[in-house]
Order: C-alpha cells, then sequence, then structure tokens
C-alpha cells in the first residue's frame, strides 16, 4: 500500500509504479477497488524504485522483463506484460479472479511473485484457445452462458482446467466420501467443493457448473 | 507493500544462513500468507530468501515404517499422495478441508505450520494488537471475537491457529525436523513447536531465527480408525469455528486406545490428552464420548462471541468419536 510511514518512503506513484500498490484499504482490512496502474506506470518517477531482471515464459513466449521484485505475477501481468485476461478481484487469495495456471497447476497468481516464477511455463486465459478454436472449457462457458458480468470468469475457466487435470489424476477432495477410492465421479457436489477458490459474484454458479460438468464429459 | 530484496536459495544450509544473516530476513515458500501479510504491512522483511525451489518436495518411506515430508512439498500434493490417503487418511481429510485447490497448489507443508493467525486486529492496523506490536494491548479480548480461543489462552492474546493440517499432524504424532545456519540439525514434537501465548503472543513457536522446517516426519500410523472433522461458517473455503482430528482403536465393545487433537479453540493444535487417557479401554458408548469431551473442555474459558465454542466442541468431539467407532 501507499504509505508515508514507509521506510524507503516511496510516493504514491513509485508504489504504483512498482505495480503492486492497486488497493484500498478500509480500516476493516478490506480490500476495495482495483484501480489500474496502467495509466501511471509509463510517468517518469522522482525516485526510481530497485528491479531485477527476469525472464518470464508466458503463454509459450519467452518474455524478459526488468520489474520491483515487489511485483506480483498477477501485476506483471497485467500492468507490465499487458496480458489483463487475469483479474483482480480481492488481492488476497479470497476470489480466484486472478487464477492462472503454473506447469498446468491452477494457482492464485495475486499470491505469488513474479520473481518466483521464472522458468515456469505460464498460461492465462489468453493462452488456452489454439487460435480461433476454444479450449473446451471455454466453449462449454459459451454454449452453456456460464457467466453473467464475466469478470470472474478468466478465472472460473483456467481454474476449471486445473480442476479437471486435478480430478483426471485422482485427487480426492472434501466432497469425496472416501480419500482413499483410487478415482472420482465429478457428481455437481465434487464440482462445487473443488471449485469453491473461485466467487462469482453475479451467482452464475448454476450455469458454470453446467459448463463444467459438460466439459468434464466430453474430456 | 514494503520494498525488499530477493534471492533464490542454492541450498538449504545456505538458505537458512542468510536468513540468519540479517534480522530482517524472511524465507519465503508459497508466499500464500507471508505475501498477504506484506500487502498489509504487517510483515514488513527488507530480504526474501526463496526456498521453494529446494529439493524438499519428496515424501519419503522411513525406516520405522512411517513418512518423511518434506517441507516444500505443497498441501495438495500431501492431499493426494496415495500413502497418505490410505495410511493417514485424517490428514488428507484436513488439508482437502482447508482453503482452496489454489491455494493448496502453493501452500507448503512448512508455511502452513507456520501461517498465522486470521484474528481480524491482527489484519488491522488501526487496532492495538499485542502480536503484532507487543505491548500495545488485545483488541479481540473485549472485542469481536466469535473465532477466538477458549483454551491455552492468556489476558495478552487469545488468538487461535488456523492450520487444518497442523490439527491432524498433531493427532498423528509429527516431528518437525529444522537445519539451522551451522547445518545442525534438530527434531522437535509438535506438540514443543508452537508457543502458547503467555506474556509474548508475537513469539509462536520455538524456532530460532534462520532456523529452516526441512521435513514433518510421520511415524508408524497407529492403529484404529480415523476421522478429521471440520465445523466452519461456510459449507468450503472458510476457516475452522472448531475441528477435531480422532483416531480410535476398538477391541470388541470397548475403546483399546484413542487419540484425539482440536483446532479452532488454542494458539496451537490442542492434544486432548485428558480424554485420551479416559476413553482407554472404556466402552465405545456415547455415555464414555460426552465423558470425555467434558475432560477436553474441562477450564476452557469464553470471551463473549465464542462462548458457543465450549459446547460446539464438545459436541464435535463426540460426534467425530461417534463417526471413528462407527466406520471401524
Ligand atoms: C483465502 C485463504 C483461505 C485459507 N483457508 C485456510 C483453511 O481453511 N485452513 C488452513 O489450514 N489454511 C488456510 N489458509 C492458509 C494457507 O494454508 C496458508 O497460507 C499456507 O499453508 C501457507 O503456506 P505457504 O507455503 O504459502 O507459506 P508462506 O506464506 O510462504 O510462509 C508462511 C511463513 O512460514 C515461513 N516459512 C515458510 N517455509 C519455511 C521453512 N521451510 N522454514 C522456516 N520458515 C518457513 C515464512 O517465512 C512465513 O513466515 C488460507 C489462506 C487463504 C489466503
Ligand atoms: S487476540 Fe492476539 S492477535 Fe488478536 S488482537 Fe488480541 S493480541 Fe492481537
Ligand atoms: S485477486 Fe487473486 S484471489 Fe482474488
Ligand atoms: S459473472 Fe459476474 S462475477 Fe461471475
Amino acid at each position: 500500500m501507499a504509505k508515508t510511514d514507509n521506510r524507503n518512503g516511496p510516493t504514491r506513484r513509485t508504489v504504483l509504479e512498482g505495480g503492486v500498490a492497486t488497493g484500498v484499504l478500509l480500516a476493516t482490512g478490506i480490500p476495495v477497488g482495483a484501480e489500474p496502474a496502467d495509466t501511471v506506470a509509463a510517468a517518469a518517477s522522482p525516485t526510481p524504485v530497485p528491479t531485477m531482471p527476469m525472464s518470464l515464459r508466458i503463454n509459450a513466449k519467452d518474455l524478459a522483463v526488468e520489474l520491483d521484485p515487489r511485483t506480483t505475477l498477477l501485476d506483471a501481468l497485467r500492468n507490465h506484460l499487458g496480458l489483463t485476461g487475469s483479474k483482480k478481484g480481492c488481492d488476497h487469495g479470497q476470489c480466484g479472479a486472478c487464477t492462472v495456471l503454473v506447469d498446468g497447476r491452477r494457482i492464485n497468481s495475486c499470491l505469488t511473485l513474479a520473481a518466483m516464477h521464472e522458468g515456469d511455463e505460464i498460461t492465462t486465459v489468453e493462452g488456452l484457445a489454439e487460435g480461433d478454436q476454444l479450449h473446451p472449457v471455454q466453449a462449454a462457458f459459451v454454449a452453456r452462458d456460464g457467466f453473467q458480468c464475466g469478470y470472474c470468469t478468466p478465472g472460473q475457466i483456467c481454474s476449471a482446467v486445473g480442476m479437471l487435470g486435478e480430478a483426471r489424476a485422482g485427487w480426492p477432495s472434501h466432497a469425496s466420501a472416501d480419500v482413499a477410492a483410487a478415482s472420482v465421479a465429478l457428481t455437481d457436489a465434487e464440482i462445487r467443493e473443488r471449485m469453491s477458490g473461485n466467487i462469482c459474484r453475479c451467482a452464475a454458479y448454476p450455469n458454470i457448473v453446467a459448463a463444467i460438468r459438460d466439459a468434464a464429459e466430453e474430456a | 507493500m514494503q520494498s525488499f530484496t530477493y534471492e533464490r536459495a542454492a541450498s538449504a544450509e545456505q538458505a537458512a544462513a542468510a536468513v540468519a544473516d540479517r534480522p530482517d530476513a524472511k524465507f519465503i515458500s508459497g508466499g500464500t500468507n507471508l505475501l498477504d501479510l506484506m500487502k498489509l504491512e504487517i510483515e514488513r522483511p527488507a530480504h526474501l530468501v526463496d526456498v521453494s525451489r529446494l529439493p524438499l518436495n519428496r515424501i519419503e518411506e522411513t525406516a520405522e515404517g512411517g513418512l518423511r515430508i518434506g517441507a516444500q512439498v505443497r498441501n495438495s500434493d500431501l492431499a493426494a499422495d496415495q500413502r497418505v490417503r490410505s495410511r493417514y487418511p485424517m490428514l488428507s481429510q484436513a488439508l482437502l478441508a482447508g482453503a482452496s485447490g489454489q491455494i493448496r497448489n502453493k501452500a507448503s507443508t512448512s508455511g502452513n505450520l507456520l501461517q498465522r493467525t486470521r484474528c481480524p486486529y491482527f489484519y488491522d492496523r488501526n487496532m492495538p494488537c499485542n502480536k503484532r506490536e507487543p505491548g500495545a494491548g488485545c483488541a479481540a479480548f473485549q472485542g469481536f471475537n466469535r473465532m477466538h480461543a477458549v483454551l491455552g489462552a492468556s489476558e495478552a492474546c487469545i488468538a487461535v491457529h488456523p492450520s487444518d493440517m497442523a490439527v491432524a499432524m498433531s493427532g498423528l504424532d509429527a516431528r518437525i525436523e529444522t537445519i539451522s545456519p551451522g547445518g545442525e540439525t534438530r527434531t522437535i514434537p509438535i506438540g514443543d513447536f508452537h508457543r502458547l501465548p503467555g506474556a509474548m503472543p508475537h513469539v509462536e513457536t520455538v524456532l530460532g531465527h534462520g532456523e529452516m522446517i526441512a521435513a514433518v516426519t510421520l511415524p508408524l500410523p497407529p492403529p484404529g480408525r480415523q476421522v478429521y472433522r471440520k465445523v466452519r461458517d461456510r459449507a468450503s473455503y472458510a476457516f475452522a469455528l472448531v475441528s477435531v482430528a480422532a483416531i480410535v482403536e476398538k477391541s470388541g465393545d470397548r475403546v483399546q486406545s484413542a487419540r484425539i487433537a482440536m483446532g479452532g479453540v488454542a494458539a496451537k493444535p490442542w492434544r486432548a490428552t485428558e480424554a485420551e487417557r479416559m476413553l482407554a479401554g472404556a466402552a465405545a458408548s456415547n455415555g464414555a464420548f460426552t465423558d470425555a469431551a467434558e475432560a477436553a473442555l474441562d477450564g476452557a474459558i469464553g470471551h463473549g462471541g465464542n462462548d458457543f465454542k465450549i459446547p460446539l466442541a464438545k459436541r464435535t468431539m463426540r460426534h467425530t468419536l461417534a463417526a471413528a467407532v462407527e466406520s471401524a
């Protein structure tokens, strides 16, 4: 956060340039509203923040960037690499809007540093389709109308892709009666439990579950 | 977030030395708790030592028939491990009852043990909190304390440890292996690992600065049926109000032995040793389970908002013990 008692005393602009402080904090500790840092990122800063070079592999492209170590993977994607598909909802791991795949596994990109992912294979919602051919999970969301405003949708889709892989690998969930059973049937209860890290403010849940059920059956 | 420098550790010894070198340095593993707190400037390390890529991500068989879990094993991999699922099912259940699929894919075994409390005043820098700022006072004591401790608390702090995994590990008598900057190692029984608040709630474990967790060892699985039960405000993706991990070994219609750990009630996973003692040799009946639960919560103190946890913990324990016996 931009704070005047900060040890190094960065101005609000330098903090924003670090691409990290984009939430407004209420006294309750609940961050609200994400303001885009993109608009100020290009402006010259009076006291430059130290940066470090890193190479990230995103959607099968190698990218060299120079970032403040504070930059989360989410802010690197959105504010520095122009990949705004991944969304910032809470910035605290509580909503899933920022979900991306790292080496095929779903994670919250807001709770990890870009610097920690050098050399990893990062896939965002922009990297799921093959040319004009939508990923089966994307197609299922369209067919089932698995959204209303669409803000949570990139996170829902990336999370579902990761989740279907987990289910195929036989991972149990809190909804599984016997954690030792070798395989799981993806019932609606299983889908809901496994997708509980993705909140939908529009409550499009019935159609989201239907889309994932379709995609699971198709696979 | 306050500015910091970042380095990736080359080895466990080097990581421990790098943190020990600087009082303002910290290890970062999955980052799911530390970064959350750094964004709010509750944690303000000036140097981060990334241990997430150290080769401590294996689960190995031990000579005594247990498992050695590397500190970097992710919560999701641990929960999905076939040996854990069949031999330590309550550990899988506890892990799967915690957080979300995305967070479990990042959260490490070590980071989970060391995650900090979810007390809302600890998270709110405008409120007094002895854990965040020793001597400032405790806003929860007479404040909104629905989530807080009923056992082992002090006037200085009534926060709970939020981990599910640690509760199951406590019931399984896990041991925590650490490595220090000089390369020395030590093994700490999980019961001695977390500290009760006393007058120093900001000191949460017995770890020294720069001492790194290398692994957690589970002894041979104890005989009996294992059950983890978590009670929370939502069906998923919420911290425990109360949780119980129980292992009950039956012989005929009597309890041969029982092990019980509780979560959501104290600053550490809480072993109900008196209840375990009472149950050894007792009838496997609801009456005996009720008596054991009464004993487990003997001396519990509510602070207003969390008074309900005392009867809730007793009932949860009774049901968990009954479930462990029924499924045996
Ligand atoms: C929205 C949300 C919901 C959650 N719900 C639950 C829940 O229901 N149940 C539950 O149990 N947990 C829950 N969690 C917490 C989650 O389990 C923890 O954040 C996670 O386990 C921390 O692991 P990590 O590897 O990310 O730790 P980090 O954030 O990397 O580190 C945590 C601490 O451990 C220290 N550390 C890490 N590794 C080592 C090491 N090897 N040696 C010494 N010190 C080390 C770090 O310095 C830091 O102080 C939730 C978290 C979020 C964000
Ligand atoms: S209960 Fe502990 S963590 Fe919460 S405000 Fe009091 S001192 Fe701080
Ligand atoms: S923005 Fe990452 S979980 Fe909400
Ligand atoms: S579609 Fe609006 S938040 Fe999910």
